[in-house]
């Protein structure tokens, strides 16, 4: 019992650590790179979509090649619903929220249905159908064109949505820093274990007497707000929606970034996110080419080498670390 | 009615170069146990080796075939000694990343060699002519293609059912320790299926260049086209892959004619469908 309490105020203190990092990074960019903030703010856009991957893959299993799909419907259903007369930023984001969570409900019921490749499959297939219903619906949707022309309100009446992405930026951090907590002590409530344990041994937990499958739905649908929060994000700061925020291809990255970072662990979704975004950002301008085959190679060095990812690698390194260095104290006492 | 003849003639040809590149994938995911993402990539070599040959160097359509397969098959030996070697039992987690990440390096290797542009295999003359069948005609190109996929599935349903090949290939896949303890070399077995996937892949990437363009992304283009049909047809199954292709490929040839704009509208639908119902594929076998 003593250790259960204290490990979880060991993890509480984590949260703080990290939100107060998150911070510090922040402000550093804000004093040091002012010509970025546009572009850190929509790589936490990004952010959302992976830490809602990690929940769906790196916790509970479900292999998903259509994320984007969920990230997608936030980011219509804001942007949509912002250039049709309803500006207010948090209203807007809590319509991007609910769209994800909708088409969570919709998409989760039929992919989680198997698991493997069919499960594969699915995602891709339905990723693919809403993207090429949103390149028909052109009158709606500004088709392959993208959807523009949004007018959004400044937050809280006061703070103007800049061409320098202060407002933006800001926003964004204060919404990232809540995301995070909310993830983090959700992977690890009981509910959080539960999945854990599904993706584990799915027969067994079925043997004790608990559905899968609307233990997976739940949690996509938790996955699936997140992501279209995310995509409403990146509808209000950079008002506009491309059919790229809906494609297979963003869904393929999600991953990669996951994976970059750690699977089935919050701040490796942020990290891999970050540096993901960082470095695709300053070589992907010289040549995409060379872009796409250096992520490539990043792939199969992480598969090979450090399957628990940048974040995951380290926790280990400093645990077993502290693990030895306990070990030695004992052995003097 | 002529252009129902002629549309199911297009249907089927697109059917044979589907069934062409696809067949290898769903074998070794079937007999390896591998979701092999970079399946689409070895069809991309073959074919971009086959139009520096036909197109930059003016080399015949035969050579161009035969260099093509080969090369990939040679390109993807050593791949599978360093990389696929260790997927085999892996996590499917693992098989995916790791594909991808080496689907991502070809498209790269690929681009920086022969440069991002789309590439076309000039056909001989004789595949641009068409035969008269009497009542219409029918381009030669197009026969051969479908000529060629009979063939292919012919020749792989007698290799793993009726010759030594098959028979250590599909002990090897039931139980790899029992059939190397019995003296079969399932290292080998492995190597020679993989070969034979990958040159399956090229052959099809290079006949099948004008039905499916040689593009920068053509690796990515077409993988969902091949995973979906893979996973329709059921795995290591010729006939599933068969009918898969037939379907998948009359339906998109068909909605691409009759209602252009929704084309790949309904093709995902009726995937959706499908492996919704049949989530073992249409003749696969139960996981």
């Amino acid at each position: 019992m003593q250790k259960a309490s204290s490990t979880t105020f060991a993890r509480t203190r984590t949260d703080l650590y990290g939100i107060a990092a998150i911070l510090a990074v922040a402000t550093i960019i804000h004093l040091f790179f002012p010509t970025s903030l546009s572009f850190i703010a929509s790589v936490i856009a990004i952010m959302f979509l992976v830490i809602s991957l990690d929940l769906v893959t790196g916790v509970t299993g479900v292999a998903t090649l259509g994320q984007s799909a969920l990230f997608g419907a936030g980011a219509y259903a804001a942007g949509i619903a912002a250039v049709n007369g309803i500006h207010d930023p948090f209203v807007l984001l809590v319509i991007g929220l609910i769209a994800g969570g909708v088409a969570g409900v919709v998409t989760g019921a039929i992919i989680l249905r198997t698991h493997g490749l069919p499960q594969l499959v699915l995602s891709i297939a339905l990723v693919q159908l809403a993207a090429e219903t949103v390149n028909r619906a052109t009158r709606i949707t500004g088709g392959s064109d993208g959807l523009t022309g949004m007018t959004i309100a400044p937050v809280f009446g006061r703070f103007q949505f800049d061409l320098w992405g202060v407002t933006a930026f800001w926003l964004s951090v204060a919404l990232l820093v809540v995301v995070v907590f909310f993830a983090r002590r959700l992977t690890r409530s009981p509910f959080g274990m539960l999945c854990r344990a599904i993706r584990q041994d799915k027969v067994r937990v079925e043997s004790m007497g608990i559905g899968t499958y609307t233990s997976a739905l739940k949690m996509y649908v938790i996955a699936g707000c997140i992501a279209g929060l995310g995509g409403a994000l990146m509808a209000i700061t950079t008002q506009v929606v491309g059919l790229d925020s809906l494609s297979f291809t963003l869904s393929a990255e999600a991953l990669v970034m996951l994976i970059l970072g750690g699977s089935g662990t919050i701040f490796g979704a942020v990290i891999g996110t970050f540096f993901f975004m960082w470095m695709e950002h300053q070589i992907s301008a010289a040549n995409p080419y060379h872009w796409l085959a250096i992520v490539g190679v990043i792939l199969i060095v992480v598969v090979m080498v450090a399957p628990r990812g940048l974040y995951g690698t380290a926790l280990h390194l400093i645990r077993s670390w502290r693990e030895k260095r306990a070990a030695a104290q004992e052995l003097d006492q | 009615m002529t252009t129902i003849l002629s549309l199911a003639v297009d249907a089927l040809a697109y059917s044979m170069v589907l069934f062409i590149i696809s067949i290898g994938m769903s074998l070794s995911l079937g007999l390896m146990r591998v979701i092999n993402l970079a399946h689409g990539a070895f069809a991309m070599i073959g074919g971009y080796i086959a139009a520096y040959i036909t197109a930059d160097l003016g080399g015949p359509y035969w050579l161009a075939v035969i260099a093509g397969v080969l090369g990939a098959v040679i390109i993807s030996l050593p791949m599978e000694r360093v990389f696929y070697r260790r997927l085999y039992g892996a996590t499917e987690m693992s098989q995916i990343l790791m594909t991808i990440g080496i689907t991502f390096v070809i498209i790269g290797v690929v681009n920086f060699i022969f440069g991002p542009t789309l590439k076309i295999i000039p056909l001989p003359d004789l595949f641009t002519e068409t035969a008269d069948l009497g009542f219409r005609t029918i381009s030669i190109g197009r026969l051969f293609v479908v000529l060629c996929g009979a063939l292919v599935a012919l020749a792989l349903w007698v290799l793993i059912e009726r010759t030594q090949f098959g028979i250590k290939l599909r002990a090897t896949v039931d139980n790899a320790t029992m059939s190397s303890a019995l003296g079969v070399r399932t290292g080998r077995i492995y190597a020679i299926a993989f070969a034979l996937a990958t040159g399956l892949a090229a052959f099809g990437g290079i006949i099948g260049a004008e039905l499916l363009p040689l593009e920068p992304h053509y690796a990515l283009t077409y993988l969902v086209t091949i995973l979906v049909i893979v996973s329709v047809g059921g795995s290591g199954s010729i006939g599933g892959v068969i009918l898969a292709c037939l379907i998948l490929g009359g339906v998109e040839t068909a909605a691409r004619y009759y209602l252009p704009s929704f084309g790949a509208f309904f093709f995902y639908v009726v995937v959706i469908g499908i492996v919704m119902l049949l989530p073992n594929g249409l003749l696969g076998r139960k996981a």
